[in-house]
């Protein structure tokens, strides 16, 4: 009895920690994605979509996810939908009124980086693979400090 | 017999000490001479306490023993045996000390005015160094690649953007870590022009293994020509071919992350490459700079550098030809 | 009495004690036991298990360094690898091992029935086990720190170690700090409170001495680890900015905490074997120690020398030059200590008629081998030496001369040496000469080649090079030397399982020492000593009268100790020990739950705070009866012991 335990925790352990840590380096490029949304439970995903976020220049219009030119990104409002596909196309296609279309600016892999990322800013993820507080200014709550809220899909696909 | 394996020890040590393109033995500037001097000082002494110390234990081991061993006047003997090799010691240290103290001065002070200042900025896993002048619009950015006046004091800025790192000449000057949020200064100088290699000496992520750099010291006329060269504007496309690379650059992923000056393209996300054809080797010396590695390198630079930020890229293959032949032009 | 009368007199005694220290069995029993001897030896087994995992690492890390651009790991294993091989070296064995051979050897040297604080003894032994095993459940699910056993940040922060691989190594840091502060603290207290009478401060044993130095170097070093892995493990999960430069924070607070931790940790693991290795030079002499004084002065001045050296670590920050020069000259100063002992050591073989059996051959070896190392340690004591060979290298060939040589090979030659009175049985001779050869050879072979590739410029920590370099042929020799290393270990655990089984009879004292371990059975009885002895010498077996004075008043009907004081060991009060119970392995239970919870969650602190409640509260309740603590059991012993 105690043996099966032990085998179930380890079990659960590994299959929480494997997505959590996996480093995919040497993804190819141009491949489909089979999984959509492959980073959603990946720390190293979601942190690389950090990095790109600032590195890219989102923050230039989205500040650190309080908006400015562009809308907030940690609020509840979701014009074109909460799910990371509906992110990716966003960043993919560009929507009206002002947000460009990034599709082969950025590699698929890193908008899917992007994407993760996004819905981090609303705590929106796994509190073990949220990112902590960055190491600038505090411009904003560490994801992993920012309490998920309800989302509310309010504009069209 | 142990005389002779210590010699050749040190004849071997010494052969193997003295090659080399990273070696901290092989000294070409002013202050790795004087730390290279000061190392043969101290393996010469540490070396004689060695063997002198090794010689004690073996007599002590082999000795044939002798009844008056146990005696009194013995043991205050060998108490006073001890008492001499620890005042020795003491004296030894003091001397080794005094010595390193004298060579460590040295480093710190410049040899001649008119230093030449470069900031050397680490990032993960490449290297940005910028040479300073009093036009911001002169300023040299020259990724991996650290070209240096022969005979001239050079002062770098050491800088990063990330995390530690360690700027490191071996055959000119010892380390200094970039640590983010402070500012430090070396200085190093290299006498004869020549070609040497440096490497990020701390621990710094995943491809610390591969963040390596060329140092190119020049005559000092062929450092101003080449400091003018770099301040000009990217080479435009030479054939049809590069025409088409360089609008699958424009209009692709790279011009995301990297600058060409004289173009559209200014992200500094990655190495700026308006010059990057005249460049001995790519990827922070992890490869040569050739067409098949280039090819290689934007295909997947993952197969190279896992880790690394450069994403895998997607292109075509004639595309990709494209895209090689307009980077290989950009001299 | 009648001899008849005193023969049944002594069978009851031993008896009653046999009832009293029995160690308890069954299931249960296991998890309740707390005589020093028993947590020693899982101490030490469990060290070792951890020896041969870290072992293992590094035979995969110089696989994958014996050629160039090689592809047996990739960069992602290779940086787990290196880092938990550090981690367990250092803090899942060198530590712990060292300590245990304290919590077995030291209550056994002074003459007394346990260590002090036995139930503070076991829970530091589980905690310890459940940090080791949090640490390869996490390097076993892709979660293995790698970012270094000394882990800079920025590169460990949040920003640049996503996930949980660095709370992990900052967790395994609560956790093996905790239990080697209790064992520090348990073996200051047993050594100055509870020696025989007659051991005075000037009576004690080198090895106890040792045990003495390194405890309060342990006390004095952990806090700062603690407190740079707490910073760390706030900074990563509630958003300090400790480490964060652009909010008030220092990259460098960073180092400087850890290696005022780091620098005396290795001398924590160095102290003990020097403690072990005039233990056995004295017996494989045969004679006394030769110059008893000054070899304990060095022990206490290495002790304190050695906090003032964490600076040699960061030579490369760009600190001012002035105040570098002060860590210059500690790090040139702390090599006197270690020298005076060294030419003690020596004069001693010299003079002595020495037995040339294993755990003498080791310390040969560790001469041969540490003094290497602590010249390499002169040389990178120098500012501007250390410049070029700083995180190459040749910092890699120097300390692992010195932990290697200064430490595993006294701590084997400790093994071969008291493995009889652990056990009962030798170990086997032959096949321990094989042993130190194996292991000595290989040693050189694996790590000699290092000094080189280093002044060739090779840095650390890359899990490849490229072939143009010159690196190449000593890599694959340093790769080939591994190969003795692993059979020297094989060799040891071979050795030790079969002598365990049918090694032969030890008896008392096989090697005719003089320290008290050696005058009661092998293995000792579960009450250390039928009759507590008076010490007359400094070498209490050498130096005993025909008829020696033994201490009687003791009760042998409970679990009662006598204490003494500090610098004469004249007796001051009887004490009594407390009962096994299960309520250390809880608290463990609860205090690993809390750490590994906090890894996840700040709400760990409110989750675990009542079963941390309740596991101390159940540890210390007053037990009336089984322990009574009346003025009328604290008895003041008149003046002179009975005879």
């Amino acid at each position: 009895m105690i043996r099966a335990l032990i085998v179930l925790l380890c079990v659960t352990l590994a299959a929480s920690a494997c997505d959590r840590e996996k480093r995919p380096f040497a993804q190819p490029a141009n491949t489909t994605v089979e999984k959509p949304d492959p980073y959603r439970d990946n720390a190293y995903g979601i942190s690389e979509g950090k990095r790109l976020f600032t590195q890219y220049n989102c923050s230039g219009c989205h500040a650190n996810g309080g908006g400015g030119i562009g809308p907030a990104l940690m609020d509840d409002e979701w014009r074109y939908g909460y799910e990371a596909a509906d992110v990716f196309a966003t960043i993919a296609g560009g929507r009206p009124n002002g947000m460009p279309a990034f599709r082969d600016k950025v590699t698929e892999d890193q908008m899917w980086q992007l994407a993760a990322y996004v819905l981090s800013m609303s705590g929106q993820a796994r509190l073990d693979v949220l990112p902590g507080r960055s190491d600038h200014l505090r411009s904003r709550t560490a994801e992993n400090l920012t309490p998920a809220t309800d989302r509310r899909q309010t504009g069209h696909k | 017999m142990i005389i002779r394996s210590l010699t050749l020890l040190v004849l071997a040590v010494v052969a193997i000490g003295c090659s080399g393109l990273q070696a901290p033995l092989n000294p070409a500037g002013p202050s790795a001479r004087s730390i290279a001097w000061l190392t043969w000082t101290f393996f010469t002494i540490c070396g004689v306490v060695y063997a002198v110390t090794l010689s004690a234990l073996i007599w002590a081991v082999m000795r044939r023993r002798r009844d008056e061993d146990d005696s009194p006047r013995t043991s205050r003997r060998l108490g006073t045996v001890v008492g001499a090799a620890t005042a020795v010691t003491v004296m030894t240290l003091v001397v080794l000390t005094i010595s390193s103290i004298v060579a460590g001065r040295g480093l710190t002070t410049p040899s001649g005015a008119g230093a030449v200042v470069i900031d050397a900025i680490g990032h993960q896993w490449w290297w940005e160094f910028n040479y300073q002048d009093v036009a911001p619009s002169d300023w040299v950015n020259s990724p991996n690649e650290l070209h240096l006046p022969a005979g001239v004091p050079v002062v770098i800025r050491a800088l990063s953007r990330d995390v530690i790192h360690s700027f490191w000449v071996p055959n000119l000057q010892g380390k200094r870590d970039l640590i983010p949020g402070i500012l430090t200064y070396l200085w190093l100088q290299a006498d004869q022009p020549g070609e040497y290699r440096g490497q990020c000496a701390e621990f710094c992520g995943p491809q610390h293994a591969h963040m390596a750099f060329r140092v190119v010291v020049q005559p000092v006329g062929e450092f101003q020509e080449w400091l003018r060269q770099q301040r000009q504007s990217a080479a435009s496309p030479a054939s049809a071919e590069a025409q088409h690379g360089q609008d699958v650059f424009m209009q692709s992923t790279c011009r995301t992350c990297h600058t060409i000056r004289g173009t559209e393209a200014g992200s500094r996300v990655g190495p700026e490459l308006t010059h990057v054809g005249s460049r001995r080797s790519i990827a922070a010396e992890a490869l040569p700079n050739d067409r098949t590695s280039l090819t290689t390198w934007i295909r997947n630079a993952q197969l190279v550098k896992p880790g690394s930020r450069m994403p895998p890229n997607p292109l075509s293959e004639t595309d990709l030809k494209a895209v090689v032949a307009y980077i290989q032009g950009l001299r | 009495m009648s001899a008849a009368a005193a023969r049944d007199e002594a069978e009851r005694e031993r008896r009653a004690l046999e009832r009293t220290w029995a160690v308890p069995g069954g299931f249960l029993g296991w998890f309740k036991v707390s005589d020093h001897r028993t947590i020693g030896k899982r101490y030490i087994v469990t060290a070792f298990v951890f020896f041969i995992l870290a072992g293992i690492q590094a035979a995969l890390m110089r696989l994958q360094l014996a050629i160039p651009e090689n592809t047996v790991l990739g960069p992602d294993r290779y940086n787990q690898l290196f880092t938990v091989h550090g981690m367990t070296m250092m803090f899942l064995f060198a530590v712990p091992v060292m300590e245990a051979m304290g919590i077995y050897l030291v209550p056994l040297m002074i003459g007394t029935r346990n260590i002090a604080f036995p139930r503070l003894n076991s829970y530091s032994y589980y905690v310890y086990l459940f940090g080791g095993i949090m640490l390869y459940a996490a390097l076993f699910t892709n979660t293995g720190p790698d970012t270094g056993w000394f882990s800079y940040v920025p590169l460990a922060g949040p920003d640049f170690s996503p996930g949980k691989r660095v709370d992990m190594f900052a967790q395994l840091i609560t956790f093996t700090e905790v239990a080697a502060l209790a064992v520090a603290v348990e073996l200051v207290v047993t050594i100055f409170k509870l020696r025989a009478p007659g051991m005075s401060l000037n009576r004690m044993p080198l090895f106890v001495w040792a045990m003495l130095a390194t405890a309060f170097m342990v006390i004095f070093a952990m806090p700062a680890v603690v407190s740079s892995s707490t910073f760390l493990l706030l900074d990563r999960l509630v958003g300090t900015h400790f480490y964060n430069p652009a909010e008030g924070g220092d990259a460098l607070l960073w180092q400087h905490l850890f290696w005022f931790f780091g620098h005396p940790e290795v001398y924590i693991i160095f102290v003990p074997a020097l403690g072990i290795v005039s233990s056995i030079i004295v017996t494989f002499t045969q004679r006394p120690a030769f110059g008893y004084t000054a070899l304990v002065l060095a022990l206490i001045a290495t002790g304190f020398v050695s906090f003032s050296l964490w600076v040699h670590h960061m030579f490369a920050t760009g600190l001012p030059l002035l105040g570098l020069s002060f860590f210059t000259a500690a790090s040139m100063i702390i090599a006197i200590p270690s020298g005076v002992q060294i030419f003690c050591w020596i004069a001693a073989l010299w003079r002595g008629r020495p037995r040339f059996q294993t755990p003498l051959l080791f310390v040969v070896g560790f001469i041969v081998i540490f003094v290497l190392g602590g010249l390499s340690g002169v040389t990178l004591a120098s500012v501007p030496l250390d410049l070029q060979v700083h995180d190459t290298y040749y910092v890699v060939a120097h300390f692992h001369y010195v932990l290697i040589g200064g430490a595993v090979f006294p701590l084997i030659g400790g093994i071969y040496y008291w493995f009889p009175k652990m056990t009962g049985r030798l170990l086997n001779e032959p096949l321990g000469r094989w042993n130190f050869w194996t292991l000595f050879v290989g040693f050189n072979i694996t790590f000699f080649p290092m000094h080189i590739v280093g002044l060739q410029g090779m840095p650390r920590r890359v899990y490849t090079y490229p072939a143009n370099m010159g690196w190449t042929t000593s890599n694959l020799i340093s790769t080939f030397g591994a190969l003795f290393l692993v059979a020297g270990g094989v060799m040891l655990i071979a050795n030790v399982i079969r002598s365990a089984r049918s090694g032969a009879l030890a008896g008392d004292n096989p090697w005719g020492a003089d320290t008290l371990e050696w005058s009661t059975s092998s293995p000792p009885p579960v009450y250390n000593f039928l009759e507590l002895p008076v010490v007359e010498g400094r070498h209490a077996l050498w130096e005993r009268s025909a008829d020696p004075p033994v201490v009687t008043g003791v009760r042998s009907d409970k679990r009662e100790v006598l204490v003494t004081d500090v610098m004469d060991a004249e007796p001051v009060h009887l004490s009594d020990m407390p009962i096994p119970t299960i309520w250390p392995f809880i608290s463990a239970v609860v205090t690993a739950g809390f750490f590994v919870t906090s890894i996840f969650t700040p709400w760990a602190l409110v989750y675990w705070a009542v079963p941390i409640f309740v596991a101390l509260t159940g540890w210390f309740w007053p037990k009336q009866g089984e322990e009574g603590d009346t003025l009328e059991d604290k008895q003041a012993i008149p003046a002179e012991s009975a005879a």
